[in-house]
C-alpha cells in the first residue's frame, strides 16, 4: 500500500468523523465568546441526535432521501429552544454555569431515552432508511491525486461544516454583531456602558450554540450512527469542547482541531489497515485528543487564553 | 418568615429541601404528561427505596459510592475548585483496588486496607494533575479534569484488556481476602449486596468534616476558597493548597471506586462509557449543600431513587430514566437558588405585612 492510497483512506474518514465536532465546536465558540461556559454541549448534541433520528423516522415515508436534511433543521430549532434552559439558569438566575451545563447533560440523557421508550416502547430506535450519504463530487473527484483524497467518499455535511467555520470567522471578527458578542465576553461592564445589551447578547450566544450543537448531533446521528440509543453520543460533545479550546476559541483554530481529532478518531478505527499505524496501540490514538488539549492549555502547544469574563455572571452596577 | 429567609443556616437547609420537592413535583407532571399514574409511580418508587429490608440494604449500598463522590466534589468546592473529574478518579481508583485485590495474596487485615489505600492513592494522583496544572500554569481545572476523565476511561479499559482480562468484558475477580462483602450485613438485609464500605463512607464524611473544620490546614483550604488574593496576602501558599485540595478530593473519589471494586462488583468492567457516579457526585454535593451530613442524606436519597427506578419501571411501566430527569431538575433548582430565595423573600415580605 503506497502513501497516497493510505491518504485516500485516512482523509475521507477524518472528514467524515470531524463534521459533527466542527459544528458543535463552532457552537461552543458563540456561547463561550459571549462569556457563558457551555459544558452542556454534550447534552445538546445528544438531544440533537435524538431529534434528528426521530424526525427522520417520522418523515422518511413522505420525504424520502430529503428526510435527514429536514431532520437536521428541526434538530437545530429544537436544540436552540432546549438550550434556553441553560441560558435562563446561568444568565438570568445566575446559577453556576458549569453546574447548569452538567444538569443539562443529565436532563438531555434522561429525557431523550425517556421519550424513546415512550414513543417506540424500547430502549433504542429503528435504523433510519435514508442517511446522509457519502458522495464523490462530480468533476472535483476526477482531479488526479487530490480528487481521490479530498473529494471522494465524503458526506456533503463535512464540506458544509468547513464552509461554516469560515462564515463563523467572518461573523465573529468582521461584523458588528461579532464585536458585541466578544465584548460582552471580555468586559461586560464596558460593553454595557457602551449600550450593548449584555444579557440579550449572552442569550443569543447560548441559543446559537444550542442550534449548532443540535446540528452537530443530528449530523452525527444521520450520517454515522443511523439510530439513537443511550450510547449514541458518548463524549462527542466533550470532544468538541476540547476542539474549541485546542483551537483557542477561534473558529478556524477549532476547525483545525476538530479535523485533527476526527483524524485521531478515524485512525483508531481504520488504523488496523494501515502499516506503521497498526503497530501503535489504538488506546494511544483514542486518548491523543485529550492529552493534546491538556498540553495546549498548559502552554506546551501555544497557550490558549479563554475570554476574560468566561464563567462570570453579569450583575449590573457591580465592579 | 422574613427573619428565617435572612438566616443563611436556615436557607442552607431550606433550598435543598424545596428543590427536591420541586424536582419530585416536576417528575409527577412528566409522569402525568406521559400518561402514567404519578401516585402509583411514586408509591412503587418509595417502596423500592425502603419498603423491605433488602430495599434498604440496596439503597445504602448504592449510596456508598455516591456519598464518597459527593464528598470529593464538596471538598474541592470548599477550596474554590470544581472537581468535575471525580468520574475519572473513581475509575482509576476502581482499577487500582481491583488490581491489588487480585494480584496479592495477603491476610484480610492487611489486604483490605492495602487495596482501599491503593484506590485512594490512584485517585489522588489522577486529581493531582489538574490541581498542579491549575497551581502552576493557571489552567482551569474543569477542562483538564474532563480530559482526564476520558483518558481514565480509555486507559483503564485498555489496561484491563491487556493485563487483567478474564473474558466477557470484565477483569478477574478480586481475592476473597480483599473483599468488603459482608455475609452479616447481607443476612441483616435479606441478601442485599450491602457491604462494609458504608463504614468507610461514614468515616470519610467525618474525616472531611474534621479536616475542613477542626484543623489549621482546613482553615487554610477554606480561606483559599473564600478569597485567593486575601489568602495570598495573609501568607498562605495558595498554589500548594490548591494541589493538596485536589489530591484529597481525588483520594475520596478513588475510595468511591474501591466501593465498586471491592464491594458491590468485586471486579471491574472494560467500560466504553462512564459509570455516571462521578457526575452524580456533583448533584449529591449540591443537594447536600457541601456539608458532611447533607451529603450523606442526599446520597441516601439519590441512591434510593436509582436503585428503586427499575422496580418502578417494572411495576408501573414508567421508564427508569424519569429518575435521571428528576435529578437533573433538582440540580437546576438548587443551582438557581436565586429564584427560590427571591420567591421565599417575597412570600416573607407578604407575610410580614
Amino acid at each position: 500500500m503506497n502513501f497516497l492510497e493510505v491518504l485516500a483512506i485516512i482523509i475521507p474518514a477524518a472528514l467524515y468523523s470531524a463534521a459533527p465536532l466542527i459544528f458543535t465546536a463552532l457552537g461552543g465558540i458563540f456561547s463561550e465568546r459571549s462569556g457563558v461556559v457551555n459544558i452542556g454541549l454534550e447534552g445538546l448534541m445528544m438531544f440533537g441526535a435524538f431529534t434528528g433520528i426521530v424526525s427522520t423516522l417520522l418523515l422518511q415515508d413522505s420525504l424520502g432521501a430529503w428526510a435527514p436534511w429536514v431532520a437536521i433543521v428541526i434538530a437545530a430549532v429544537v436544540c436552540a429552544v432546549f438550550s434556553l434552559i441553560h441560558a435562563v439558569a446561568s444568565i438570568t438566575l445566575k446559577a453556576d454555569q458549569t453546574v447548569s451545563g452538567v444538569a443539562l447533560n443529565f436532563l438531555a440523557a434522561g429525557l431523550s431515552i425517556f421519550l424513546i421508550k415512550k414513543i417506540f416502547g424500547k430502549g433504542q430506535t429503528d435504523f433510519i432508511q435514508f442517511r446522509i450519504d457519502k458522495v464523490s463530487i462530480p468533476g472535483l473527484s476526477d482531479i488526479p491525486v487530490i480528487g481521490k483524497i479530498l473529494f471522494s467518499n465524503v458526506p456533503i455535511t463535512s464540506y458544509i461544516a468547513i464552509a461554516l467555520a469560515f462564515a463563523v470567522w467572518y461573523i465573529i471578527y468582521k461584523t458588528p454583531f461579532g464585536l458585541r458578542l466578544r465584548s460582552v465576553g471580555e468586559h461586560p461592564m464596558a460593553a454595557d456602558t457602551m449600550g450593548i445589551k449584555v444579557v440579550r447578547m449572552r442569550y443569543v450566544g447560548v441559543m446559537i450554540s444550542g442550534m449548532l450543537a443540535g446540528i452537530g448531533g443530528a449530523v452525527y446521528a444521520t450520517s454515522i450512527a443511523t439510530n439513537f440509543a443511550a450510547g449514541t453520543i458518548a463524549g462527542q460533545g466533550f470532544l468538541a469542547i476540547a476542539a474549541m479550546i485546542f483551537g483557542k476559541w477561534h473558529p478556524i483554530g477549532a476547525l483545525g482541531a476538530a479535523m485533527f481529532f476526527g483524524l485521531a478518531q478515524s485512525l483508531s478505527i481504520t488504523g488496523a489497515q494501515i502499516p506503521v499505524i497498526q503497530d501503535i496501540p489504538s488506546v494511544l490514538l483514542t486518548i491523543a485528543p485529550y492529552v493534546l488539549t491538556i498540553l495546549a492549555l498548559t502552554g506546551f502547544v501555544g497557550r490558549a487564553e479563554a475570554p476574560k469574563a468566561l464563567g462570570v455572571p453579569y450583575e449590573k452596577g457591580r465592579r | 418568615m422574613n427573619k428565617l429567609v435572612k438566616n443563611e443556616r436556615v436557607m442552607m437547609i431550606l433550598i435543598p429541601v424545596v428543590s427536591a420537592i420541586l424536582g419530585l413535583i416536576a417528575g409527577a407532571v412528566i409522569m402525568l404528561l406521559g400518561g402514567y399514574d404519578p401516585m402509583l409511580g411514586y408509591q412503587s418508587l418509595f417502596d423500592g427505596m425502603f419498603g423491605t429490608p433488602k430495599a434498604i440494604g440496596e439503597t445504602i449500598r448504592a449510596m456508598t459510592p455516591l456519598a464518597l463522590a459527593g464528598i470529593a466534589v464538596a471538598f474541592a468546592y470548599k477550596t474554590g475548585l470544581f472537581n468535575i473529574g471525580v468520574e475519572g478518579q473513581l475509575l482509576v481508583g476502581w482499577l487500582a483496588s481491583v488490581w491489588v485485590g487480585y494480584a496479592f495474596d495477603l491476610p484480610a487485615v492487611i489486604h483490605i486496607p492495602l487495596a482501599v489505600l491503593a484506590a485512594a492513592a490512584a485517585g489522588a494522583v489522577w486529581a493531582f494533575i489538574p490541581g498542579f496544572l491549575k497551581a502552576k500554569f493557571h489552567v482551569h481545572e474543569v477542562i483538564v479534569s474532563i480530559m482526564m476523565n476520558y483518558i481514565a476511561l480509555y486507559t483503564t479499559s485498555s489496561l484491563i484488556r491487556t493485563y487483567l482480562y478474564a473474558g466477557n468484558e470484565k477483569s478477574y475477580d478480586i481475592k476473597e481476602s480483599a473483599s468488603l462483602a459482608s455475609s452479616f450485613l447481607a443476612q441483616l438485609t435479606d441478601n442485599s449486596r450491602l457491604h462494609y464500605g458504608i463504614l468507610i463512607t461514614i468515616a470519610a464524611a467525618i474525616v472531611m468534616w474534621f479536616i475542613l473544620n477542626k484543623t489549621a490546614k482546613g482553615f487554610e483550604l477554606r480561606a483559599v476558597g473564600f478569597n485567593q488574593h486575601a489568602s495570598q496576602y495573609a501568607g498562605i501558599n495558595v498554589g500548594r493548597n490548591i494541589v493538596l485540595s485536589m489530591a484529597i478530593s481525588g483520594a475520596f473519589a478513588g475510595l468511591a471506586g474501591a466501593m465498586e471494586g471491592l464491594g458491590t462488583f468485586q471486579y471491574m468492567g472494560t467500560f466504553t462509557a462512564f459509570t455516571g457516579t462521578g457526575f452524580d457526585g456533583i448533584a449529591v454535593a449540591l443537594l447536600g449543600a457541601n456539608s458532611a451530613i447533607g451529603i450523606l442524606l442526599a446520597s441516601f436519597f439519590f441512591g434510593g431513587l436509582q436503585t428503586a427506578a427499575p422496580q418502578m419501571n417494572f411495576m408501573t411501566g414508567v421508564p427508569s430514566e424519569l429518575i435521571q430527569i428528576v435529578i437533573a431538575l433538582i440540580i437546576f433548582f438548587v443551582a438557581s437558588s436565586y429564584l427560590i430565595r427571591w420567591v421565599l423573600g417575597r412570600a416573607g415580605k407578604g407575610g410580614a405585612k
